[in-house]
């Protein structure tokens, strides 16, 4: 539900076999003692570089609403999420 | 005129330059023999003729008032990933059917400026995520050595344009070897370089951490130059490197006398390695210790962790970029359902294909509250220890040796059915990408009539290392990129 993935019937056990497997083996992470170790989240050395706020173009309206399923009035048009009432 | 198939860029550089040939029908050459061939191999996606014609005539424009850049004319082949401005580039989805990209990628742009010409987009695992090519929603690829066996994936597309000989270079994107792998199963050259040497602006986002582009060639000259095209600082991508792209280039005809090999059991004997493949590997070692190297053992001691730590880590990425693909602004999209969730549930249950919607799911899981610790910070912590398994064995060595793959070319369909057995097709290669190391595949002879591929990773920031040992090893072994028999 969470990732919207729209799962039908019989996807369920599908992915849940599978799922299992892969899972299983990556239980043995759990083997490691990494209580004293920090965590990695990206490898090099690049820290929060940082630039001139130097003004230039973007995309322009028309370029990106090219591939929009569904445009109206220069907008990008998106389901209601909200019931009529 | 002799068929430029199989040709380099230094040798195809001096027919262009010399006027022996133009680009025009060094482009019109590459196209025909598409045409006989592609149906067999099934490389490419979509053609891309208007621009190559276009590129084309600027190149011999260029080569005749002198102003010709390094890759005037050369046709090259690029991954359903990158994206090309007006171009329909999808990632090998049907999410991103008809998606055409309103601006080009840095890496793409760069080889265009220095006279490349695209012929077009080739084939891919959806999103990049494969082993083999099959993943593709298309079609799968043909391995060009066997067409009953894969290509290697997940940029199976561009390693089988070029060992068919229909593109002379070729562009990849490596997540978990997805360069490196491919381009060992065709028998061709194939680079993932330090994560950031490359501007990743313009790449369809996997996994933002590990993903890398890089090229496929048949020599490692090519890769090289390619390479130092793409390379470098952009700021339209903050974790690119402002280290210059030329330095991948230094001392690269110098050898490696002197220099340390390092040999890591774990990899030397991992499980499931063929025969065969073992004995290509040896034979190649025993080639560059000919050359002068010393060859010594090192350690990486949580090899066995790094699938399961790479299954967390890239699929939880993954699954929150993919979040993007909701129908609303690009691509499929079912926006007239009743209500908002039922058009998001519709438009990617549509959209997406069995593997991606494994991994979405693997990733939303292990970054759901209760179960982010146990995964996915646990995954990030035994990639500290991977990466420092890495900073000690390079203590004792300049670069480090293997096979690409465990296996030669497997047979199209043969492990679909079991996720486990195609992840573990990376398990050699996986590690530069937690690591973020260079590392580059030579093909390194044949068993059984199926290439195999020699690896060579090297410390961050040394692909002037890893470049240098691999084009001694070329040099010296005689083992050379074939265009494969058709």
């Amino acid at each position: 539900m969470l990732a919207r993935l729209g799962l039908e019937p019989g996807d369920e056990e599908f992915y849940a076999e599978q799922l299992s497997g892969i899972l299983g083996h990556i239980d043995r992470l759990q083997q490691l003692d990494t209580e004293a170790i920090p965590p990695t989240a990206q490898v090099v050395e690049i820290a929060n570089p940082l630039r001139d706020d130097v003004p230039r173009p973007g995309l322009s309206q028309e370029d990106a609403l090219a591939n929009a399923p569904a445009a109206v009035d220069g907008s990008f048009r998106v389901p209601s999420i909200q019931e009529e009432t | 005129m002799t068929d430029p198939a199989g040709m380099t860029i230094n040798e195809l550089q001096h027919l262009l330059r010399s006027r022996q040939l133009s680009a025009a029908e060094l482009v019109a050459a590459h196209f025909s023999r598409i045409e006989s061939i592609d149906p067999k191999v099934k490389a490419y996606l979509r053609l891309t003729a208007d621009i190559a014609a276009d590129q084309a005539a600027a190149a011999d424009r260029a080569l005749k008032s002198g102003e010709a850049g390094p890759l005037a004319g050369i046709p090259i082949a690029i991954k359903d990933v990158l994206c090309v401005r007006g171009v329909e580039t999808t990632a090998g989805s049907q999410i991103l059917r008809g998606f055409k990209p309103p601006y080009t990628g840095t890496a793409v742009a760069r080889l265009f400026d220095a006279g490349a010409v695209m012929l077009g987009m080739t084939n891919c695992d959806e999103f990049a995520m494969g082993s083999s090519t099959e993943n593709s929603s298309y079609f799968p690829t043909h391995n060009p050595w066997a067409l009953d066996r894969v290509p290697g994936g997940s940029s199976g597309g561009s390693a089988a344009a070029v060992s068919s000989g229909q593109a002379v270079v070729a562009l990849g994107t490596d997540t978990g070897g997805s360069i490196r792998q491919p381009a060992a199963l065709t028998g061709v050259v194939g680079m993932k370089p330090t994560y950031g040497r490359v501007s990743r602006y313009g790449l369809i986002a996997f996994a933002s951490s590990l993903d890398q582009i890089g090229p496929f060639a048949r020599c490692v000259d090519d890769a090289a130059i390619t390479l130092a095209l793409m390379a470098g600082r952009d700021p339209l991508d903050a974790t690119s490197s402002d280290r210059p792209g030329r330095d991948v280039l230094n001392n690269y005809g110098a050898g490696v006398k002197g220099m340390r090999l390092g040999v890591p059991r774990e990899y030397y004997e991992v499980e499931g390695i063929e025969a065969g493949v073992k004995s290509a590997i040896d034979a190649a070692i025993k080639s560059l210790e000919g050359a002068g190297a010393e060859i010594v053992d090192v350690a990486l001691p949580h090899t066995d962790y790094g699938l399961a730590a790479y299954y967390i880590i890239a699929p939880a990425e993954c699954s929150s970029n993919l979040a993007r693909f909701d129908g609303v602004r690009y691509g499929l999209s079912s926006i007239d359902a009743p209500n908002v969730t039922d058009a998001y549930m519709k438009t990617r249950r549509h959209g997406f294909g069995t593997e991606v919607r494994r991994r979405v799911m693997l990733g939303t899981y292990a970054l759901s509250s209760g179960y982010y610790d146990a995964y996915y910070v646990k995954a990030q912590k035994v990639r500290t220890l991977i990466k420092r398994d890495f900073d000690a064995a390079f203590e004792k060595c300049d670069a480090i040796v293997s096979a690409t793959s465990p296996t030669v070319a497997f047979p199209i369909g043969s492990r679909t059915q079991d996720p486990l057995s195609m992840y573990l097709c990376d398990v050699l290669t996986l590690g530069g990408n937690l690591a973020g190391l260079p590392g580059i595949s030579v093909p390194c002879g044949m068993s059984d009539g199926l290439p195999v591929g020699l690896q060579v990773l090297a410390p961050q920031w040394g692909e002037s290392v890893a470049l240098r040992v691999a084009r001694t090893y070329e040099q010296a072994s005689g083992v050379k990129a074939e265009v494969a028999p058709l």
